[in-house]
């Protein structure tokens, strides 16, 4: 946990401090002191929610730089179907799939092709019946984490299939090795990743165990360098081999869609995925047994490294599904590993970062501490002492991260009080 | 020894507001590091009685003590009070009205799942006085 990757990076002479990113950090990771922004980044889990609303652009993101490729024999890239929706061709999506063997790699795997795979297993697996539900998709890592800091208890709710990016991971390193005879360590795997979060699970997190991941590059830096090459002209060696029901899951209700007798849920949007959290915490959705979770509005078309506008995104993607791949609403590819293969070879990790004290009886008297401090504050969660709200800088004083006095409100009484 | 009080007051046939006591009780036991399992016997039962007070109580008042091993959930009304508790005790026992049971009210399980997730209830009620419950539950 103390190591992880940094995906996101507060730029601190670009910084005005004018808490925009803290009111709209879904976990309180962000704070406010002497006119600047800071992440706690435990809590931190890259939804992205604050590069979205800084105003002064002072958010940055990282990943890695298309030289990480060099350090490999064979390059692979894992394709997103939302790369599919950054570019005008969208009925000719071979061109932007062949497009990758033009700046550096030599495969190209589609990540729906694994989405398709694991859309048939899921439909087993309601049928067999054998599932803690409702089922939580892992599709976005970003979720993932939240649940597993603040929504514990919904861990084993968690579905134990592997999440569509580790699973092309891993059949694109097997066809590879059959194809070429080389050896895991000449095969660099990289993912064009639309988010921080999947740059973050790939480069430090859940993800990064299985070890078949090599990297990952923004969407928006291999557009970048695409703009280079004239896609019109770029050869078609692959075609599409991913159905419709795979290339579905980069738009929210995609994946629950290819489970058609099966109730389900999906939310998108962060704050949306946070009340749906609280409601199954407390048992409410017992009716439900599908339920998948975007951090990003829109689901994966909603990244903050897609170049496209949400919308339009989501637009193509669906022109693409319904026109261009009308007829395509089955795969080429399947199921013909034992089932253990599909599974995530880990039990997911809970860790708590959010009680008062890992002591309950401390904890218990920090919270009478807290609240005998918000009896004292003005319960307008202005923000402006820097804290997201009056409780929470309650807490910080408690931790001893703040004082009373970083409370504007109360000042400007106080001092007025004074001169009466 | 220390210890802290949470008071909610509970309106009476408020649909919208009611569960709001539980909520808040649940986000607030998970920061003082109370044990999950615990905490969903305590909400489930809390928010039975906070319903109970909301659809036939004309609203109440909620309090939640936690000490190191003791939450007491106190759940306390002036209204019109039970008459057989024996039988309000009874799975599927409800006065509840129609328009009550539309909302999805009113199955007669409230009181039988206070009494099966709390360590220790006590009813006080009398007719035309009020009623308060006392659930406690060992941390
Ligand atoms: N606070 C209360 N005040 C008055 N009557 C109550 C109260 N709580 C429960 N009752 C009575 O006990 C009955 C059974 O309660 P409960 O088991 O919660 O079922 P339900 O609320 O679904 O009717 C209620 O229908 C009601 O007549
Ligand atoms: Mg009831």
């Amino acid at each position: 946990m103390a190591d992880k990757f940094r995906s996101i990076v507060f730029d601190q002479s670009r910084c005005l401090g004018c808490t925009h990113c803290m009111r709209k950090c879904p976990t309180q990771a962000i704070r406010v002191r002497d006119g600047k922004a800071y992440v706690n980044y435990d809590r931190c889990i890259s939804c992205g929610n604050c590069v979205r609303a800084c105003p002064s652009h002072a958010i940055t993101t990282r990943f890695d730089t298309f030289d990480i490729l060099n350090g490999y024999k064979y390059k692979v890239a894992l394709m997103p179907s939302v790369f599919y929706a950054q570019f005008p061709h969208i009925n000719e999506p071979e061109l932007v799939l062949n497009s990758l063997h033009n700046i550096g790699f030599d495969y190209v795997f589609e990540v729906a092709r694994a989405a398709d795979m694991l859309s048939l297993l899921k439909r087993e697996m309601f049928i067999i019946g054998d599932v803690k539900t409702p089922v939580i998709s892992t599709v976005c890592p970003a979720c993932v984490e939240l649940i597993l800091t603040k929504y514990q208890c919904l861990r084993d709710n968690l579905i134990d299939d592997l999440p569509p990016l580790l699973l092309s991971a891993k059949m694109a390193r097997d066809e590879v090795k059959k194809l070429t005879g080389l050896k895991d360590k000449d095969i660099g795997v990289f993912y064009l990743s639309p988010c921080p979060a999947k740059v973050r699970a790939i480069k430090s997190g859940s993800y990064s165990q299985t070890g078949d991941l090599n990297g990952a590059i923004a969407v928006s830096e291999v557009v970048k360098k695409l703009n280079l090459v004239d896609i019109k002209d770029v050869v078609i060696k692959d075609e599409i081999k991913a159905s419709q029901m795979g290339i579905a899951w980069s738009t929210s209700g995609g994946e629950a869609s290819n489970l058609p007798n099966i109730r389900q849920l999906a939310a998108d949007g962060i704050d949306n995925v946070v009340s749906i959290l609280r409601e199954l915490e407390d048992g409410k959705l017992s009716d439900i047994d599908f339920v998948e979770l975007h951090a990003c509005p829109g689901g994966c078309v909603g990244g903050v490294f897609n170049v496209v506008n949400t919308f339009v995104a989501k637009s193509k993607i669906h022109s693409l599904r319904r026109t261009v791949l009308q007829n395509k609403t089955n795969t080429t590819d399947k199921i013909d590993k034992p089932i253990s293969y599909y599974k995530i070879p880990w039990k997911w990790q809970t860790t708590d970062l959010y009680t008062l004290d890992k002591k309950l009886p401390v904890a218990l008297q920090k919270m009478a501490d807290v609240e005998k401090i918000l009896k004292k504050l003005p319960r307008k969660d202005c923000g402006i002492c820097g804290s997201p709200t009056c409780r929470a800088l309650a807490e910080d004083i408690v931790q001893g991260k703040a004082t009373e006095s970083m409370c504007l409100v109360n000042r400007y009484f106080d001092e007025n009080n004074k001169t009466d | 020894m220390t210890e802290i009080v949470w008071r909610f007051d509970v309106e009476g046939n408020n649909f919208e507001l009611a569960g709001h006591a539980s909520q808040q009780t649940k986000s607030r036991l998970k920061q003082i590091g109370v044990n999950n399992d615990i905490i969903r016997k305590v909400i489930i039962a809390m928010y039975e009685g906070e319903i109970n007070m909301v659809i036939h109580a004309n609203g109440g008042v909620a309090t939640v003590t936690v000490q190191p091993n003791l939450i007491t959930v106190v759940l306390a009304d002036t209204g019109k009070g039970i008459e057989n508790v024996e039988l309000a005790m009874k799975e599927g026992y409800s006065t509840a009205t129609t328009e009550i049971r539309e909302l999805g009210f009113g199955a007669g399980m409230g009181l039988p799942n206070m009494k099966k997730y709390s360590d220790d209830m006590t009813i006080d009620t009398t007719v035309g006085e009020g009623t308060t419950i006392t659930m406690k539950f060992k941390i």
